[in-house]
């Protein structure tokens, strides 16, 4: 009798296999989890420390456009303006999402409307061949063939944001291709038939009626683009020149974000100003991913397709 | 113009378009093939890297990129398979679960360069773990997991419901289904996806300037005492892998022949990122055939 009630009382060898599985994956995640936590919170302590600690105005570190965090200006602060690099970045993301967005709707309108299988067959190893390349890769044929034929045809030193914004072009290029060709498909076909049985040619349709369904999701595709753009940090660093000034034209040499930061970090002293500064500039970084997210989860929930 | 015409000249000029993109990729595997290859030696790729004078090699950078590539995805694939498991069979479909998709989808959007001062922050200064392999592959892990962790989701979710349910009329616990059925159907995928990770590990550098350190020392490949400083194996020693060599004797250092050691490492760099792409979809496939009746 002992033995039977046991047996149904005590829990089955499955049955703790089963928490054990479950305790195991809900680790897994609660780790992610504790992990992005961990990156917010440590990232942002660190940048804020220039502004609570060292009492650096927040508009001073915005909009100064002298960068020099070892030294004072006329007033005793200390010379932390972070504009130029601020409008570098944001100038090689806006121009290098502005040269792809062409090419790469061209790719996916082939590859969705135009080519059928068989083109698709042929350029799908393009995309991921492009993806694969690593950055350390781009930024060194950018050095060696960018920058010289930039220095040959413009003169100067040929480092710049145009060189940056040529790098980043093709780093982003399949990013926003494989995302549009996606919401290029997730158009319904009978769009498509629609618009035929009206007697629209192929680019009437692909022009009136598909491109503008996908429009949302090929803005996102956009922003995940530029969002790469923006945090790209060797290949850039490589072709821009490294000199944080404000740029004055298209070749001169600039400095983003992210090549102050891959250049720098190693040369200041932890918990002093100059290096504060840095963390602020990461912190910026941080922002401007999160912000490109919700931008991406706002246009989704407004422009899914209604079936 | 009629629509006819204006239909010709847009086909035309995608095609243009896609000509030009087709070009450049071509150029860009051209140029580092063609100014790599003929460089690239058994005596390269054998001798130690060279600081100030030419003739140098990129033994210990290579030898850096696959065991801190190893390491990683030791560390990485048993997180993401938890978790990949967890989104795939477990999460319900609340808040909850938005939010954590949301957290993941935040982690894999964050600039590498700001995972990389993240690991030096937390790892290499609070921790103490100093510039080492170690410090390397975990930094690389945060890059890692959250691409992972969806690729691996997918391919659980891509296996039919009624695998499921037959596991689950068959009386198997939840468990038992997941491990004993899904799991080998969504292997293949799971594999693709992992080799897929590997060539982006593979070829990852600013996560890696401020965790893995910058300076290779010479290690002893003899040693093979794991606790050892100058052992090949020891993860606690400064690592640069090939990718942050590539990047650095371009812009730091004073190596005369940098432009000659920069192609041919770009070289092998994507010859081993491109046997990882192959494989990713021979292997794939392979496995599918060989587990499934598919012919």
């Amino acid at each position: 009798m002992k033995e039977i009630q046991n047996k149904l009382l005590t829990k089955s060898k499955a049955t703790r296999e089963d928490h054990f599985g479950r305790a195991i994956c809900y680790l897994c995640i609660g780790l992610i989890i504790a992990l992005v936590v961990c990156i917010l919170y440590f990232i942002t302590s660190r940048g804020i420390a220039t502004f609570t600690q060292n009492h650096v105005n927040i508009w001073g570190f915005l909009a100064g456009t002298n960068w020099n965090p070892g030294s004072v200006d006329a007033h005793g602060n200390p010379e932390v303006g972070a504009l130029p690099m601020i409008v570098t970045s944001f100038s090689v993301t806006v121009l290098a999402a502005a040269v792809a967005t062409p090419f790469a709707l061209a790719m996916a309108i082939f590859m969705s409307e135009i080519a059928g299988k068989k083109g698709t067959k042929f350029l799908q190893p393009v995309i991921e061949l492009l993806v694969g390349i690593p950055s350390v890769v781009y930024g060194f044929i950018g050095l060696s063939v960018i920058v010289p034929l930039i220095r040959k045809i413009f003169g100067g030193t040929g480092f710049g944001i145009l060189a940056g914004t040529i790098v980043l072009f093709v780093m982003v290029l399949p990013t926003i291709t494989s995302l549009s060709v996606d919401s290029l498909r997730a158009v319904p076909l009978s769009y498509r038939q629609a618009s035929a049985a009206l007697g629209a040619n192929r680019w009437q349709t692909i022009y009136k009626v598909i491109l503008r369904t996908a429009a949302p999701g090929i803005l996102t595709a956009v922003i995940f683009g530029m969002a790469r753009a923006f945090g790209e940090a060797l290949a850039v660093q490589m072709v821009i020149g490294n000199a944080v000034l404000m740029p004055k034209s298209l070749v001169s040499p600039a400095s983003t974000l992210t090549s102050k930061l891959t250049t720098d970090v190693g040369n200041t002293v932890m918990g002093t100003l100059p290096n504060n500064v840095l963390w602020s500039l990461a912190l910026i970084l941080l922002f401007m991913s999160l912000f490109f997210n919700l931008l991406v989860r706002f246009i989704g929930k407004k422009g899914s397709i209604k079936k | 113009m009629n629509p006819k015409r204006i239909n010709n000249i847009a086909t035309a000029v995608i095609y243009g378009l896609v000509g030009i993109v087709v070009l450049i990729l071509l150029f860009l595997i051209g140029y580092i093939l063609f100014n790599g290859v003929p460089d690239i030696s058994w005596k390269f790729l054998t001798t130690p890297a060279q600081a100030f004078s030419a003739g140098g090699g990129i033994r210990d950078q290579l030898f850096n990129s696959l065991y801190l590539l190893v390491l990683t995805l030791l560390i990485s694939f048993p997180i993401a398979l938890g978790s990949g498991i967890y989104l795939a069979e477990y999460a319900p479909d609340n808040w909850f679960t938005n939010l954590i998709r949301t957290t993941i989808e935040v982690l894999s959007s964050l600039p590498s360069v700001v995972v990389g001062l993240f690991g030096y922050l937390f790892l290499v200064i609070q921790l103490h773990l100093s510039f080492s392999i170690l410090s390397g592959a975990i930094a690389l892990t945060f890059f890692n997991l959250p691409l992972l962790t969806r690729s691996i989701e997918e391919s659980l979710n891509s296996v039919s419901d009624l695998q499921k349910q037959a596991g689950m009329s068959l009386g198997l616990s939840d468990w038992r289904t997941i491990t004993r059925i899904i799991l080998p159907v969504g292997l293949p995928g799971i594999l693709t996806g992992v080799i897929l990770s590997a060539g982006r590990v593979f070829g990852e550098a600013a996560a890696l300037i401020y965790t893995a350190g910058q300076s290779a020392p010479i290690v002893n490949y003899a040693n093979w005492n794991i606790f050892d400083p100058s052992s090949f194996l020891n993860p606690m020693r400064p690592a640069e892998t090939l990718a942050v060599h590539i990047w650095k004797v371009n812009t730091e250092s004073v190596t005369p022949d940098a432009h000659l050691i920069s192609s041919a490492s770009s070289a092998v760099l994507i010859i081993v990122i491109l046997i990882f792409n192959l494989s990713a979809r021979f292997i794939g496939n392979w496995l599918y055939k060989k587990m499934t009746a598919t012919r």
